[in-house]
């Protein structure tokens, strides 16, 4: 039987359990997360906040993988200093998905790679894609256009798909470029996102243009990509151009080299619905564009490798970034 | 078009921007075979705040309102006999369904968020705290009852002065369940955008991140075990002569 | 909050039984009836697995322990633990720390499903009459005995009661054991992009509908099981 002392002792110890708790939820609300700042004057490059530009109200979306939720919050948290109201969604889905919300009005815009425009929503082969940036972002809003969409100037900088494996199965199967895997495929295991069996820059690709074929495929979240190569269950894993495991980690997992032109690079551009630029005024395209300038290879590389390899969060990153190459005032 | 006033000036990070990773440097974190890395959760504790707080919000609402519709069905169905099977087997179907499918049948109704996160989760609590007031008020022994109405009370009053006294000590061991359930399940609700704690667990490099995902579940058990110890507080106040069982 | 105009229930049946071209390029077919059962079977075939290691652990422990009076506060503790358990966090630490795949899944699930099922067992066979278990000890029954045939028998409707939630929170983890690698009616679920909206619901369909059958078939089982003159006491 418990004694009165006892139940004391057990209520005292609930109280501090409880206490903990919303302290924990006290200290971390008070880290503030509006990022709306307006920046009088400074630097020439900074982002001044327009008056007009807060009766409008953006969401901006991103794909479901860590480069992409940066992208979003870099390009939110510009808008918001542009003085727009601005709310995220980010890690919606995969491209399909992402570009549904556009369509269906959930989100203002995200940012999507010319090629998986192309080759995804387009139907284009991969070898129809342009390398040029530009060319690939012009054939891109051509088709966008049909569907009272628009697609804004690409990003300096351009990822794409990769087949990657561990340095000791490629010295194993002497494996320098993917048409390397002919014949040694069959006995190889592939893991990828769950759409990557049916992705042209994917398995697809792999199956159709290099006609390969693979022991087994394995769906797993895009965020597994290495663990799978590591914990040496995948054989060959697809990854991405700008990982920032492929530099940090050179010695573990190496590429093979798209020799047939499987898996086009794609530029970012900022998807949206043409009425919602025009609602929200010249301050929208103009921000954007103004804030990845700066997003060349190195910088996206390194704010993967902030994400991915420190776990610093997407917001904290973009902040980085965005005080660093003075669009906002720190 | 950009102007190019705006462009002239910005752009250019830092030279301090760039970090040299390679494999022996690496900090703690980008492994993801290390079970804690201490240094960075010390330094990262803070990021927990705000998923917590939406956590705490769901959980209570839900429970808020699962238990006052599950309360006003038990008391209907403890005068109307007939309607206690069929209310425990809907209660019990809204239980049996897992809560991650409920919230996507849910969706061409209420969408995402957390509307549909709470509707799902106080369905959710409806069985046991029905079940364990209907069980409650059934418990009461009938002498006391017919004692009650000797002494001339109405039925409204043995309800209020004696039954629901007597039933407290099982009402508040269903909501003990109830809240820790909840509590648990409330992490899934990051699958329909509606924030809580399970957004440290899965996305944005969490999957591969142990640390992120202990820390996160070690607030959620110690948020379920403080609750569960208040309840178990105040279920034994309120019940000083009965020697309390396990839920 | 979102409208979520392009499903409809309507579309969701469709999918489980008729294949549709996917959302995705390719234009491969997705969904219908084969795929669905196949998602169906694989779904089951991990709750099944993962509810029997979880009853071959927990059963006989909480039988012993429940038989000797020994360890109350743990099998009790334990039960109140495993219920405040966040099953996204399981699914997540096996996937990044042990790997992904069925062999690493099913001991994960199984996890879960000890807490109920060591509980009620535990609880169940105490709260058998000692006179009953002192009736037999006099007739000169082993230990073993007495557990076999007196308190197993008494202890059903308790323990029944562990394995069918048991058997719900492992059947409703399962449904996100995909971001661990293995294939379940999850997939339509968390896999929009492949499957598109309507998928996502008939998946949602699918996995209600499962819960529901295997729900009821323990509850039938647990009738079976349980002899006649409890069927009486406990209505």
């Amino acid at each position: 039987m418990r004694t009165d002392q006892t139940r004391v002792r057990v209520l005292l110890a609930a109280l501090a359990a409880l206490a903990l708790t919303l302290g924990v939820a006290a200290c971390g609300s008070s880290d503030d997360s509006t990022t709306s700042g307006s920046t009088e004057g400074g630097s020439a490059g900074t982002i001044q906040s327009n008056p007009d530009n807060g009766k409008v109200s953006l969401t901006i979306g991103s794909k479901n993988f860590p480069e992409q939720e940066i992208l979003g919050e870099i390009y939110a948290q510009a808008l918001s200093a542009a003085g727009y109201k601005v709310k995220s969604a980010l890690n919606l889905g995969s491209e399909t998905v992402a570009l549904k919300a556009v369509k269906t009005g959930q989100i203002s815009g995200y940012p999507e790679y010319a090629s998986t425009a192309l080759t995804s929503f387009f139907g284009l082969e991969p070898e129809e894609v342009p390398a040029d940036a530009t060319e690939a972002w012009e054939k891109a809003n051509e088709e966008f256009e049909k569907e009272s969409l628009e697609a804004f100037e690409p990003t300096p900088f351009a990822s794409a798909n990769a087949v990657g494996t561990t340095k000791e199965t490629a010295e194993k199967y002497d494996l320098k470029t993917v048409s390397d895997l002919e014949g040694v495929s069959e006995e190889l295991s592939l893991y990828g996102s769950p759409e990557c069996p049916q992705r042209i820059d994917c398995k697809l690709g792999l199956e159709e243009l290099y006609g390969l074929k693979f022991k087994s495929f394995t769906p797993v979240d895009i965020g597994l990509r290495y663990t799978v190569l590591e914990k040496g269950q995948a054989d060959l894993s697809i990854l991405f151009t700008t990982d920032p495991q492929l530099s940090a980690e050179s010695d573990k997992f190496v590429i093979l080299e798209d020799d047939k032109e499987v898996f086009p690079a794609g530029n970012i551009i900022f998807v949206t619905e043409k009425k919602v630029a025009e609602e929200a005024g010249p301050d929208y395209e103009e921000t954007i564009l103004e804030v990845q300038e700066g997003l060349d290879l190195k910088v996206m590389q390194e704010l993967d490798a902030r994400v991915e390899l420190e776990k610093e969060t997407p917001k904290q990153a973009a902040t980085a970034y965005l005080e660093s190459a003075g669009y906002i005032g720190s | 078009m950009a102007s190019p006033a705006l462009l002239a000036a910005a752009g250019e990070v830092g030279g301090d921007f760039f970090k040299e990773r390679t494999s022996g440097t690496l900090p703690c974190q980008a492994d993801g075979s290390h079970l804690f890395c201490f240094d960075w959760a010390k330094e990262n504790i803070d990021r927990y705040g705000e998923p917590a707080q939406q956590h705490l919000e769901i959980v209570v609402l839900s429970v808020v309102i699962g238990f006052a519709i599950a309360f006003a069905l038990a008391l209907f169905a403890h005068r109307s006999r007939w309607a206690q099977p069929p209310l425990l087997a809907a209660t019990g179907v809204l239980y049996t369904i897992p809560s991650i499918a409920f919230f996507f049948l849910l969706l061409p109704v209420t969408g995402f968020g957390r509307d549909t996160a709470v509707i799902v989760l106080a369905a959710y609590t409806l069985q046991i705290i029905y079940r364990n007031t209907i069980l409650g008020l059934a418990n009461v022994p009938a002498s006391v009852k017919d004692a009650a109405r000797g002494m001339g009370l109405t039925e409204r009053q043995i309800l209020l002065r004696v039954e629901l006294p007597l039933a407290i000590p099982e009402i508040i061991a269903g909501l003990r369940v109830a809240v820790v359930s909840t509590i648990a399940i409330a992490t899934l609700v990051v699958f329909i955008n509606a924030g809580g704690l399970g957004t440290q667990m899965y996305g944005s490099g969490n999957l591969t991140f142990p640390t992120s995902i202990i820390i996160a579940a070690a607030i959620v058990m110690a948020m379920a075990l403080a609750f569960d110890l208040v309840l178990l507080t105040v279920q034994r106040l309120t019940t000083p002569w009965r020697r309390v069982g396990s839920a | 909050m979102s409208a979520f105009p392009l499903a409809s229930f309507a579309g969701a049946i469709e999918f489980i039984f008729s294949p549709q071209t996917s959302n995705v390029t390719g234009g491969n077919e997705v969904g219908g009836f084969d795929k669905s059962m196949e998602l169906v079977l694989k779904h089951l075939e991990v709750t099944v697995l993962a509810l029997a290691i979880a009853l071959i652990v927990a059963l006989p422990l909480g039988l012993y322990l429940g038989h000797k009076g020994r360890g109350e506060l743990f099998a009790v503790g334990f039960g109140n633990a495993g219920r405040a358990i966040p099953e996204l966090a399981v699914i997540a630490l096996v996937a990044v720390l042990i790997g992904v795949g069925l062999k690493t899944v099913a001991p994960a699930l199984a996890v879960l499903g000890i807490a109920p099922i060591l509980v009620n067992t535990f609880v169940g066979v105490r709260q058998v009459d000692p006179a009953a278990v002192e009736a037999a000890r006099g007739m000169g029954m082993s230990e073993l005995g007495i557990v076999r045939k007196v308190e197993l028998p008494l202890a059903i409707p308790t323990v029944m009661g562990g394995v069918r939630s048991a058997a719900i929170v492992i059947l409703a983890t399962a449904t996100i054991a995909p971001l661990a690698g293995v294939e379940t009616l999850g997939d339509f679920i968390l896999n929009r992009n492949v499957y598109g909206e309507n998928g996502l619901l008939a998946g949602a369909i699918l996995v209600a509908v499962l819960a529901l059958a295997i729900e009821g078939l323990l509850a039938l089982l647990q009738r079976r099981l349980t002899s006649d003159g409890l069927k009486v006491k406990t209505a």
